[in-house]
């Protein structure tokens, strides 16, 4: 977007008058969908990457080197990423953020070990913020790609955490996309549940076409019917908050524990029927204790997007872990910044994070949080929010997951 | 039991919400021949300016307004733009429509912006009607399918009962005979396309608040309606009708059912594990309307109630 | 009685004029193509133009039934997806070296794709030729959506969500060329654009093809002298999704990935578009639109958020303004200057592009400033050190007088060219 990559450069050139006057520009490129109707979710991202970089070139930069974020449109297709990531590189980018859409992760993790193999010495990275296949730090791990979110097993591996400790829920129903990602879920879900809580009984396990269910009252009452005392789903976009809305209309009371009811918009279409109703798992919540000045960033962000709510704090992680490293490394190239993220550890505003060094998978600690009307900061501008529930805390240790990869490393 | 229960009460009510859909889009197509693909967009447009409307005023006016409104771009649409474009065939008036759908989703985004609007159901009928098997059933739907019903009996009365009903139904079938006849055919035209607007509109407002008022919402609904259409028959409202009843029950059926191919293919030696005996019949059911579509068209080109082929 | 002998003037065109209509332009094409590695393009041009050569072929394997056809599809994308997701397996198992296709050069995958279409065209085709017009149209769109659902069903084939992915440097190497950098992957594409358009140029020059504009023009025509029109539809059918698959093929090879999203309702409707915006009733004419709307598709985007609104705007002007298309636009122009007057005719033309182009300026200056205010974000549309927020009253200035004085010089114009 040529308007905001001029925004960028002008915010960036005007720090650079401030400080280092012999600074150089790191080129990160943002491959997201920027417009259509999957718009709004790359948005939502690409704003906090931007925030997050403007805040480190406030601070002097990266080595006194300015970060500047550029969008690329890749219209949620994987071969227009293809494109798009072409044209990063370039444009110069040595680092690219994607993370709306498995497929497309998959397709750049392809490109970029490929493009890396074929053009030494003009390596790229990867940085994954929301593709959560498991495979992506499994079987299909490369060095070249770090993922700053946790992966949906190690998700599950929160909400069964949770469900193990209630002992009022003794069946439980699986819904979700037929697809790859949904599988994985329900797969995931029982194997998980058989070994936390053998007792507890899968009452339903429903795959569904992906994104062509108009009307979800017919799953709804087939899980009201089943008696299952809570549902989780791995459901996202439309499917999300229609299978929501539906749950709502029908008086279905039991909790529905999902890794995508943060996204946008399905609060506010919820309304006060989310209540008690819609759970999520998270690496972070905008209610949960937090020091002043991340208070003061979370306002900040709102005031500057509107539309949007603070919730990619993955982004202000990534962007972290990559100054801490290049700093450790003292180089913002791509190939001493992978060998310095490796392993490093940061404190963020709510804990700290490793990105594990096996499989390039950032570990940390999740929670489980509800809709609720007391909290401090609500979403999609009305006054509900996320608010932690009890025994909502998942440490870093329980949301582990060990992993198959076996890395190829350059030397 | 519970299945045939709950499988009726949601088929008819989602089969109704469609028959509001594609009731104009029959009427449009039918006599105009016109493959509208922003037919969804003016159900989209009738969801937004009912949340307008209902924002500023109450959701009961909104109801008598905001088809109107959508009325009058359709036939705004119809009267500058399809009646240009007609002479140079289906195909541009086709693409003329997809540029048209693209225009509005964008509009839309610019003036609403681009995730969801709060749309609500109102209050009036936010509770719930009734209990079976443990789920309720809202009262808002009740309102829905007396909604659809009363637009029935409405379109019906309008189109078989009055005059300009039998010149409507006239022109459906034999436009240039309507024109030597001294009608304004354009003009019928315009008021058929306006009308099948609103009517598309009217389906968005009922259906808005139901699911989510988002600028996707014309997307997804997509081709859907032309199933209906086709299913039913050219130039049959009672064919539409029929069409979106049976495809609603269908799709609501079919999720009840849990077996797999496998299970009802048992005889053939079909193994569970394999890709074809693993799927399930409630994981088609939102492709069966496309299946019923091709399977109509190859041995029922005319559809249900159709008189013509296509 | 008058003599019925009459001398008819010999109306076949000359062997230069064969040249210089048919074998001539190819050649420059084809040149221009060899041209164009020599001002060392850059990656993103060549990532561009290998998008724009796949859909080249794609374009016009649609146009062998839209334009020559007259079967409006809505499922040409199906043909494509068989084509390429049947070559990607193929470069698999090239990889794994096994039996006959250890021997079988990348070079040639687009074959294989071109057999996969129509393989597919040939079964899918069978039921659906049999009518024409809306009717097939319907089962089309029909056909796309039951195709592109199953692609999520059947993992060994389709690879789900996350398709099949493949390594195109493998096997026998052939011209010297590794296929590794882009620049080398250039040779394949320009080979197989030119190879996929002069089989389509031959294919409209054989007895199938002019049957098929027969069929296209007059159905009841063609069985009134002994053809069947619902065999030639099939078999043309067939070409054209044996031609869909080798842009499939090449693009499999060109991105060493293919996903189900390639075989959706989307693909398949841009394909209608390209071919419509570039002209249907001439055959380069969806040559025209695929470069035009590759270039939207992959660039326009950089510049404006809105790029889909002008994209709508673009096919409801050309639809109702220019209906033949880009090419239609293209060779009005030449007749234009070729014509009695080319003065006056290059002062009016003149005049209209003036006009338009006003017009363009209203209109994007209208979208860009409300796009920013709808935003929120505090941006501000500065083109050429302008400042125009939506509260300067500058902004909507230049909306209504670039917006109207087009209109009016467009008007003038064309009422101008009635009169003379």
């Amino acid at each position: 977007m040529n308007f905001r990559k001029t925004a960028i450069l002008a915010a960036a050139t005007s720090v650079i008058a401030i400080g280092a006057a012999s600074a150089d520009t790191i080129k990160m490129a943002f491959i997201d969908p920027l417009s259509g109707p999957f718009g709004p979710s790359g948005e939502a991202a690409y704003t906090s990457f931007q925030l997050a970089a403007e805040h480190i070139n406030a601070n002097g930069g990266v080595n006194g080197d300015m970060i500047e974020v550029t969008g690329y449109d890749n219209k949620v297709n994987p071969k227009e990423s293809l494109v798009q990531l072409q044209k990063a590189i370039d444009d110069g980018a040595r680092y690219i953020l994607q993370g709306n859409g498995s497929s497309v992760a998959a397709a750049l993790i392809e490109a970029v070990n490929k493009h890396n193999a074929r053009n030494p010495g003009e390596e790229i990275l990867f940085f994954n913020y929301a593709a959560v296949t498991p495979a992506f730090t499994n079987e299909l791990c490369s060095f070249w790609h770090f993922r700053f979110d946790a992966h949906a097993d190690m998700k599950m591996a929160g909400i069964t955490d949770w469900i193990a400790e209630r002992d009022d829920i003794k069946s439980v129903y699986l819904i979700g996309q037929d697809y790859v990602f949904g599988q994985a879920v329900a797969a995931a879900a029982e194997s998980q549940l058989a070994e936390k809580r053998p007792d507890i009984e899968i009452v339903g396990n429903e795959l569904h076409p992906l994104g062509k269910v108009k009307d979800f009252t017919p799953y709804i009452q087939k899980i009201i019917s089943s008696g299952a005392d809570a549902v989780i789903t791995g459901n996202w976009g439309a499917d999300m908050q229609l299978l929501m809305k539906a749950a709502a209309e029908s008086g279905s009371d039991v909790p529905y524990l999902t890794f995508y009811g943060g996204s946008k918009g399905a609060v506010s279409s919820l309304g006060e029927a989310g209540i008690g109703l819609l759970y999520q798992v998270s690496e972070v919540t905008t209610n949960l204790e937090a020091s002043d000045e991340q208070y003061a960033l979370i306002e900040e962000y709102k005031e500057r997007f509107p539309d949007y709510d603070y919730y990619y704090h993955r982004a202000w992680n990534a962007m972290d872990m990559f100054v801490a490293a290049a700093e450790a490394a003292g180089s913002a190239d791509p190939i001493p910044v992978a060998k310095a993220l490796e392993g490093l550890t940061i404190e963020h505003a709510y804990g700290s994070a490793t990105m594990r060094a096996e499989d390039h998978q950032i570990q940390q600690p999740l929670y489980i949080s509800v809709v609720s009307d007391d909290v401090k900061y609500g979403v999609d501008n009305i006054d509900l929010g996320w608010k932690l529930v009890d025994a909502g805390t998942i440490s870093m240790e329980s949301a582990e997951q060990p992993t198959t990869c076996e890395m190829e490393r350059p030397e | 039991m519970e299945t045939i229960v709950f499988g009726l009460l949601n088929g008819v009510s989602y089969g109704l919400l469609l028959f509001m859909l594609s009731s104009g889009l029959t009427l449009i197509f039918s006599m105009m021949g016109v493959l509208n693909f922003a037919h969804a967009s003016f159900y989209m447009l009738g969801a937004y300016f009912a949340f307008t409307i209902t924002g500023s005023t109450s959701f009961w006016i909104a109801l008598f307004i905001a088809p109107v409104l959508v009325g009058l771009v359709g036939a705004l649409v119809e009267r500058y733009g399809l009646r240009k474009v007609h002479a140079n065939g289906h195909v541009a008036e086709l693409l003329f429509t997809f540029g048209l759908a693209y225009l509005i989703e964008e509009v839309v985004k610019i003036v609403y912006g681009k995730t969801a609007v709060d749309y609500r159901v109102p209050d009036l009928l936010n509770f719930a009607a009734f209990e079976i098997y443990g789920a309720t059933f809202p009262a808002y739907r009740i309102f829905v399918i007396f909604i659809a019903i009363a637009m029935l009996v409405g379109l019906w009365f309008l189109l078989k009962r009055t005059r300009a009903g039998l010149i409507i139904q006239a022109a459906l079938t034999h436009p240039h005979m309507v024109g030597h006849l001294g009608h304004n055919v354009p003009f019928i035209f315009m008021t058929v396309f306006g009308i099948g607007c609103a009517l598309a509109g009217l389906a968005g407002l009922m259906a808005g608040n139901i699911f989510v008022t988002d600028p996707a919402m014309a997307v997804q609904m997509g081709p859907i309606v032309f199933v209906v259409v086709v299913v039913g028959g050219i130039g049959s409202l009672e064919g539409a009708f029929l069409a979106s009843l049976l495809i609603g029950l269908l799709q609501n059926f079919a999720v009840g059912i849990n077996a797999s191919f496998a299970e009802i293919f048992a005889f053939t030696g079909l193994s569970p594990t394999s890709e074809v005996g693993d799927i399930t019949i409630s994981s088609l059911a939102p492709v069966l309307p496309f299946l019923l579509l091709v399977l109509m068209l190859i041995f029922r080109p005319q559809g249900l109630m159709g008189e013509q082929e296509l | 009685m008058s003599d019925a002998t009459q001398t008819f003037q010999n109306l076949a065109p000359s062997a230069g004029a064969k040249f210089r209509q048919r074998t001539l332009p190819i050649l420059i094409f084809a040149a221009c193509l060899a041209a164009i590695p020599m001002v060392g393009p850059s990656r993103t041009f060549y990532t561009i133009a290998h998008q724009m050569g796949i859909n080249i072929v794609f374009a016009l394997s649609y146009n062998m039934i839209l334009g020559k056809g007259g079967l409006l599809s809505f499922g040409h994308a199906v043909y494509f997806g068989f084509g390429g997701y049947v070559a990607m397996h193929a470069m698999n198992w090239i990889e794994d070296g096994s039996g006959l296709w250890a021997g079988f050069p990348v070079f040639f995958l687009p074959l294989v794709g071109f057999a996969g279409g129509a393989l597919a065209g040939a079964i899918i085709g069978w039921p659906s030729c049999r009518k024409a017009g809306t009717t097939f149209a319907m089962i089309s769109l029909g056909v796309a959506e039951l195709v592109f659902a199953a692609a999520f069903m059947f993992d060994s084939f389709f690879g789900g969500e996350q398709g099949i992915s493949g390594d195109r440097m493998n096997g026998v190497e052939l011209f010297g060329l590794s296929m590794g950098p882009i620049s080398e992957v250039y040779w394949f594409i320009a080979f197989w654009t030119v190879v996929g358009l002069v089989g389509m140029w031959a294919f409209t020059r054989t007895p199938l093809g002019k049957l098929s504009e027969a069929t296209r023009d007059n159905a009841q025509r063609v069985q009134f002298i002994g053809y069947n029109p619902q065999r030639v539809r099939y078999l043309v059918f067939i070409f054209a999704g044996g031609f869909a698959g080798l842009a499939g093929g090449m693009a499999a090879v060109n991105y060493e990935i293919f996903t189900p999203d390639a075989m959706s309702l989307v693909p398949s409707g841009f394909v209608l578009i390209m071919a419509y915006v570039g002209g249907i009733t001439y055959f380069v004419g969806p040559i025209f639109g695929a470069i035009l709307l590759t270039y939207m598709q992959s660039m326009l985007s950089d510049f404006t958020e809105a790029w889909l609104l002008y994209l709508g705007v673009l096919f409801i002007a050309i639809v109702m303004f220019a209906p033949r298309g880009i090419a239609g636009i293209v060779f009005g122009i030449w007749d234009g200057l070729r014509g009695s007057n080319p003065g006056q005719y290059i002062a009016g033309l003149l005049m209209k592009l003036a006009g338009i182009l006003l017009m363009l300026i209203g209109l994007i200056v209208l979208v860009e400033v409300s796009v920013r205010w709808s935003n929120g974000y505090g941006e501000v549309y500065e083109p050429f050190g302008m400042h125009l927020g939506h509260q300067n009253v500058l902004s909507w200035l230049i909306i209504v007088v670039t917006a109207v004085a087009g209109v009016a010089l467009t008007r003038y114009a064309s009422k101008d060219k009635e009169a003379a």
